[in-house]
């Protein structure tokens, strides 16, 4: 535990690449395989369910501490993060340190023990484990209990310790680290091991390959080659997915590498229609039949938010899979081949699916279409009608192309649709939390409505660079009107220009409006709040 | 809350006053006379008539506040009569010449803290308990995830921070005055002899501290290193307002930390971007502001600065102490955190 609290605290304070793959291949390298393999879970954010929530942890510290419960809010409004004031907060005890247990014993024996019990059972035994910790250690062992150890370290990093460490690929381990990874010694001496131990489980899905924007200066020619090179399709505006049927089972993955099969029992059973041995990378979308082009997000989110949809919200909001990629057939791994012939063959299984099973599951089952490009000063024309195809943008893939593991530039770019953007008022604002701990960094912004009044209309965090938050965080204390705990009121003077993805209605906002991706794009010092847009200009933004 | 009307001190546009020694406390603006805590800017103002302060920080305020002022030393502990009121100065162990002040007139006394730490400081004198009616205490880290380790242990684990990077210049930066002295102090303390190379800003301040008799490594200016000269292994401490300014380029891949109270706090130390932090203060830590709160006896306490209310509300409910924040008590519009802690 002491050994991975340092490489925690070594993690969050080098912010150079090279010294955080050095600290970790450091540490996979001195590492116990089992404590290494927690190490990686942990690393990975594959830590799954909080054991304690840090509610309870709050509890247990108030109990066995002198601190009455206001002072611990003031502290937690200061520090951001309730592991971390409890790890401050707490005393250490005067006894002699406890000697380090290995991190595979917190892991798979002392946080699941203290988390089965509750009452004042549990509270004594975390505060037990408390005992002779470091703050630092104290801080790693509270996020392991609340699951919210984030160490800011991105999965490629990681890769890139470990390929160092072992001479493999970062691909092939990134693969084989897909589909679940069991935290136990074997199972990360297997990762290291020169060749593929035993069979890959049926499930294992292949790494995602990830598309990077396209920023196109003006005049420049949009990407090498003639457009003929490319393949241009709509960016949809669903969830990445990866569909696979092997062993007479079917799968499906988000990107987020999670099984969404109960969610999506519909697409399971098209599923079944495939052939023996065929992975499928796509989108999901809900997409009901007989209709033009898919549903907004929106009706997905309704899907997403559910483990396993009830009839009623199955006949509502109808899911599909729009297949772009074919990724194994025959039970080949087909990734080093071509996109062309990828897709080729992709269009051929969708033709005869459609031909020999024309049952209402395989109608699930589209295809992502071929959208013409056959100059680039088509590539413009095409971008502006996303919209009415309900797509974020374009996808342009190079035909050559293999399919990759993650994000490598140069084949796949994104190419969206410019954002919709209106001027709004700040109204609102709270402080974050983390590095934003004690700086007003949550801002609602509101629209005029037809009575000249300012209605809140969307929330937005990000955008501002570090100058002009401070700017703002000391405007804002300064110009603040009224308190709602830890919500400021401010003066209606300060007008942002927000940019978004799209626009809907929404019963449960007090605009009848609810913006996706909302964020600021430039402080308008140049307006006043009385020149700011109204909801009327918001609806007509509005997608069918 | 304000001060109670006809009180032995008052609040003014200028600052806190008492009218029985017609002088201010650490005035913001000039006065006719003031009475000076501390040299740090924030207390020691220019173009004031008349300053009274602690003889060892004379120096340092000719250099700060012009070779010509009038000034008045003293000695810690000495008694004065100005004006109508009995007037001493205590050590606060906050920086070197550093003073709590006491007033007394009509038969009540009052003890403005200044800034103040409890724990042993080698680079000044120690913080001395004083008794008083009233006590007006600062309140920086008024908040009891702040407490302090030894400096002696902070300076082993910069040690370590400092000989585990041979190959890389080693900056550190802490407060050009106190701080900066401080941290050699304390690895002198250790047993570290060699070299420590000094920003201008820090430098300045090195000879008040060497005549004052503290036991100091060897200093010299980075400035008077040759230009080619490798740094690499070399300890350097700066002042924060040289992080990320040009003066950094003298450094090939430098390995940075910030030594202040306020690295106890992650989200602190990331938002100003050091890769390391050492939780280092000259203010008193949570732990130290009560027990100088009980020390001092007082029947009325108010607290300034920081989390002012906080800490008067634990006073109050906790402690059973009558105490309340001091309105205004830490002078114009200021609402960030204090930058020299």
């Amino acid at each position: 535990m002491r050994r991975f609290a340092a490489l925690y605290s070594e993690l969050d304070g080098s912010s150079g690449t090279g010294a955080r793959v050095a600290a970790l291949a450091a540490y996979f390298a001195s590492a116990d395989p089992a404590d290494a393999a927690w190490a990686l879970h942990v690393l990975l954010g594959k830590q799954g369910k909080r054991l304690i929530t840090g509610r309870r942890l709050r509890q247990i510290c108030l109990e066995g501490s002198p601190i009455p419960e206001w002072l611990f809010d003031d502290c937690y409004a200061h520090v951001g993060d309730s592991a971390e004031t409890i790890a401050l907060l707490w005393q250490p005890s005067d006894q002699e340190a406890r000697a380090d247990r290995p991190l595979h014993h917190w892991m798979a024996e002392l946080l699941p023990a203290a988390a089965a019990l509750d009452g004042a059972a549990q509270a004594e035994a975390v505060r037990q484990l408390w005992q002779g910790l470091s703050p630092g250690e104290l801080l790693v062992a509270n996020k392991l209990l609340t699951g919210g150890l984030r160490v800011g370290v991105a999965q490629g990093l990681v890769l890139r310790a470990l390929a160092r460490l072992s001479g493999l690929e970062e691909a092939l381990l990134q693969h084989r680290l897909m589909g679940g990874f069991e935290a136990s010694a074997e199972v990360f001496l297997a990762l290291l091991a020169p060749t593929d131990q035993g069979a890959a489980l049926p499930s294992r899905p292949y790494p995602f390959f990830l598309a990077a924007p396209l920023e196109l200066p003006d005049g420049a020619a949009p990407l090498p080659g003639p457009s003929s090179a490319w393949l241009a399709e709509w960016k949809f505006d669903g969830i990445r997915g990866q569909l696979i049927r092997r062993s007479g089972e079917s799968f499906l993955w988000s990107r987020g590498e999670e099984l969404i099969n109960a969610a999506f029992p519909e697409l399971i059973a098209a599923a079944g229609c495939l052939d023996e041995g065929t992975v499928l990378d796509g989108e999901v979308l809900v997409w009901p039949q007989g209709i033009e082009r898919p549903a907004p997000f929106a009706q997905l989110q309704r899907r997403l938010g559910r483990k396993a949809p009830g009839r009623k919200l199955l006949a509502e909001c109808p899911a599909s899979f729009v297949a772009y990629d074919l990724l194994e057939r025959g039970g080949e791994d087909w990734r080093p081949r071509p996109l062309n012939q990828r897709r080729a063959a992709l269009e051929e299984l969708h033709q005869q699916l459609q031909q020999t099973t024309p049952t209402p599951e395989a109608r699930l089952l589209r295809l992502s279409p071929r959208l013409p490009l056959d100059s680039w000063t088509q590539l413009e024309p095409l971008r502006q009608q996303a919209s009415t195809a309900a797509a974020e943008g374009l996808m342009l893939k190079a035909l050559a192309s293999p399919y990759l593991a993650g994000r490598k530039r140069g084949h796949w770019w994104k190419h969206k649709r410019d954002p919709y953007t209106l001027d709004a008022v700040l109204l609102y604002a709270q402080a974050g939390s983390g590095r934003r701990a004690n700086l007003f960094t949550d801002y609602t912004f509101g629209l005029w409505n037809g009575e000249g009044e300012l209605v809140s209309f969307a929330k937005a965090y990000s955008g501002l660079d570090d100058g002009e938050i401070t700017a703002l965080d000391r405007w804002i204390r300064q110009h603040t009107s009224e308190r709602f705990g830890p919500v400021r009121a401010v003066e209606p003077q300060q007008v942002f220009e927000l940019a978004f993805e799209g626009l809907q209605h929404s019963p449960r906002h007090k605009s009848g409006l609810a913006v996706r991706f909302p964020r600021i794009r430039r402080w308008r010092h140049d307006k006043p709040a009385c020149e700011a847009d109204t909801l009327a200009s918001a609806l007509a933004l509005l997608q069918p | 809350m304000p001060l109670p009307p006809a009180s032995l001190l008052e609040l003014t546009p200028q600052g806190l006053y008492c009218r029985a020694a017609g002088a201010w406390i650490d005035p913001w603006r000039p006065v006719p006379r003031a009475l000076i805590t501390h040299a740090h800017a924030d207390h020691a103002r220019p173009g004031c008539r008349e300053y009274w302060a602690i003889g060892a920080s004379e120096a340092i305020l000719r250099q700060r506040l012009g070779a010509s002022i009038n000034l008045i030393p003293v000695d810690y502990g000495q008694a004065h009569r100005i004006g109508d009121a009995r007037v001493s100065f205590h050590s606060a162990g906050h920086v070197l010449g550093s003073a709590q002040i006491r007033l007394e007139a009509g038969g009540e006394s009052w003890l403005v803290s200044g800034d103040y730490k409890r724990c042993a400081d080698p680079s000044c004198t120690p913080f001395e308990p004083v008794q008083a009616d009233v006590f007006i205490s600062e309140a920086t880290f008024g908040l009891p995830i702040y407490r302090w380790q030894s400096g002696a242990a902070v300076a082993r684990e910069i040690l370590a921070w400092w000989r585990a990077a041979p190959e890389r210049p080693s900056l550190l930066f802490a407060y050009a005055f106190g701080k900066a002295q401080r941290l050699l102090a304390e690895l002198a303390g250790i047993g570290v002899t060699e070299e420590v190379l000094l920003h201008g800003a820090v430098e300045a301040l090195m000879p008040a501290y060497r005549e004052a008799g503290v036991v100091l490594p060897p200093t010299q200016a980075v400035s008077a290193i040759a230009r080619g000269e490798s740094l690499a292994g070399r300890l350097v401490i700066a002042p924060p307002s040289a992080h990320r300014s040009p003066w950094m380029k003298r450094f090939k891949l430098p390995q940075t930390a910030f030594v202040s109270g306020w690295m106890a706090v992650r989200g602190a130390r990331r938002r100003r971007g050091y890769e390391r932090g050492f939780v280092m203060s000259d203010h008193a830590d949570w732990p130290g502001l009560i027990a100088s709160v009980n020390d001092s006896g007082a029947r009325q306490v108010y607290v300034t600065h920081g989390n002012s209310d906080g800490l008067a509300r634990y006073l109050r409910e906790v402690e059973g102490i009558s105490a309340e924040a001091l309105e205004g008590g830490h002078g114009p519009s200021r609402e960030s955190p204090d930058p020299a802690a």
